[in-house]
């Protein structure tokens, strides 16, 4: 299905990063939707497709570096949320929490499918390896950064875009648990609580995911750093 | 030893928490022009796709879903026929401009003339009376012509001539559910909503039928014809009548007028008595 292309301006769904509550967030409210789904599923629910495909897609593209993957991993997300939003009665498309239901859809999909990657894994068919990026991506990250910064150097531009493949790339290099709980604390700004809810763990496991995951990260950017400069005075 | 976990939480010489947690929340905006939300909805039949058609019309857009043809129709424009399939269906169509080979096939093969193309049709929120009207139609073969009653008779209610040119009328897949195959029994073409009489002229004149022939053969009061050598009377327009060269063609003003000189209904074009003798 990726192979439809509708006419669609991308660039204006873009906005500058660090902005919160992020757009989509302020024009349809987890809460709003919720009450539009439980009144009118059809078309309340074709809302919250198209507010939500990005965030979605981003979240898939953090957990698996594969553009290709998260465009599947987006799409069957909202495919199985409809199926069980068809069954559901009123009362409870009401009271869900969408957003952490749907980013447990995107990370249980996820994880079967990491699992039977690996049952099926060869060294030779590594063919796509994850990917920090890809120059889709890539583009859009210096679409943005000409957005925040219409006088800014160029330079600086693209070093920033470097920066973010690369701690896109670490961020696939955690262990599984805390590259999730990362993701969903840090990319997705989510709170500790609906965190605990999509991955069905503690709040105390959570945090402690988040907090060496984090330190992690922090860790193996100095290291790239002090080799980055130990390699420029040697 | 340390571990890297333990090493990592040491204070001093690391990343600035703020830089990183910037960062990680810019990697929240990726991007992609694949179309998640349109496929998804695509899939669970909350929306359908389009693609657009060189007809005989001109170009013709085409909307379907997993059912089948949903819309087919002309517009001024790709937003003015998504703007009307909204009307329509009530809900969104998105762009494909990678439809799938089968169906373009089969849409080609069809518009040549294939009467098995494999087409299916979503014809949900068409009453009973109408989804017969219709799929009746699309037994009319390419370059012919049957009238509204035979389309009545056909489907069992004789009396409802007038309800199957509605059903014609508001035919959402035209040129694959042939309306513009159906005319007044008096042999003149009658109403189409793609386009108007002249559209109907053109597109079974592009069928290969000689409109004009037909058109002199109903204003002379013809309605049925049978061969010098044959046994039963057709349609004008009955692949068995169609070839009949003028002077050996014998033509009647009405069924009663054929039966009384001998003749029996064509078992092909099936005129209205042939129903109701089987």
């Amino acid at each position: 299905m990726s192979a439809l292309r509708p006419k669609r301006d991308t660039r204006a769904a873009l906005h500058p990063v660090c902005l919160a509550p992020r757009q989509e967030e302020k024009m349809s409210s987890d809460e709003a939707l919720a009450a539009a789904l439980a009144n009118d599923l059809d078309s309340a629910f074709e809302a919250l497709a198209l507010a939500r495909e990005h965030r979605l897609y981003a979240f898939a593209l953090r957990m698996t570096g594969r553009p290709r993957d998260a465009e599947e991993l987006a799409e069957e997300t909202l495919v199985q949320a409809w199926r069980a939003l068809v069954g559901y009665p009123p009362e409870r498309r009401r009271t869900l929490r969408l957003r952490p239901w749907l980013f447990q859809i995107v990370a249980n999909l996820a994880r079967n499918r990491a699992r039977s990657a690996r049952r099926n894994e060869t060294l030779s068919l590594d063919a796509e390896a994850p990917r920090g990026d890809d120059d889709q991506s890539a583009a859009h990250v210096a679409e943005r950064i000409a957005d925040d910064d219409p006088l800014g150097n160029p330079e600086a531009a693209l070093a920033r875009e470097q920066r973010l493949a690369d701690l896109a790339a670490l961020l696939l290099t955690l262990p599984a648990a805390q590259r999730e709980v990362v993701i969903l604390r840090h990319v997705e700004g989510m709170g500790y609580a609906a965190i605990a809810e999509v991955m069905g763990e503690p709040i105390g496991t959570v945090k402690s995911h988040a907090s060496r995951g984090v330190a992690r990260l922090r860790l193996a950017l100095e290291r790239e750093r002090v080799a980055a400069a130990q390699e420029a005075y040697s | 030893m340390m571990n890297d976990d333990e090493r990592a939480r040491r204070p001093g010489a690391l990343t600035t928490a703020r830089d990183l947690l910037a960062d990680c929340r810019a990697l929240g905006d990726a991007q992609t022009s694949a179309p998640i939300a349109e496929s998804a909805l695509i899939r669970v039949g909350l929306a359908d796709a389009y693609l657009t058609i060189e007809t005989p019309l001109g170009l013709v857009y085409v909307a379907w879903n997993a059912r089948g043809l949903s819309v087919v129709t002309r517009a001024e424009s790709a937003a003015a026929f998504e703007a009307k399939a909204y009307r329509l269906l009530g809900r969104r169509v998105y762009h494909n401009a990678t439809p799938p080979q089968r169906l373009v096939d089969a849409l080609s093969a069809w518009l040549a003339g294939d009467e098995h193309a494999p087409l299916t049709f979503d014809l949900r929120g068409q009453t009973p009376f109408m989804r017969a009207a219709l799929l009746k139609a699309r037994e009319i073969p390419y370059g012919e012509v049957r009238p509204y009653s035979w389309i009545a008779r056909e489907i069992g209610r004789p009396g409802a001539v007038r309800a199957v040119g509605t059903a014609m009328a508001r035919n959402p897949a035209p040129l694959f559910i042939p309306c513009h195959r159906v005319v007044r029994a008096d042999g003149h073409l009658g109403a189409y909503g793609l386009g108007g009489p002249a559209s109907k002229r053109a597109i079974l004149s592009a069928e290969g039928l000689d409109v004009d022939q037909l058109e002199a053969l109903a204003e002379s009061g013809v309605r049925y014809v049978v061969s010098e050598s044959g046994d039963s009377y057709c349609y004008p327009t009955c692949q068995h009548a169609y070839s009949i060269p003028p002077q050996r063609r014998i033509t009647f003003a009405s069924e009663a007028e054929a039966q009384r000189a001998g003749y029996r209904p064509c078992n092909v074009c099936r005129p209205p008595e042939a129903q109701l003798a089987s």
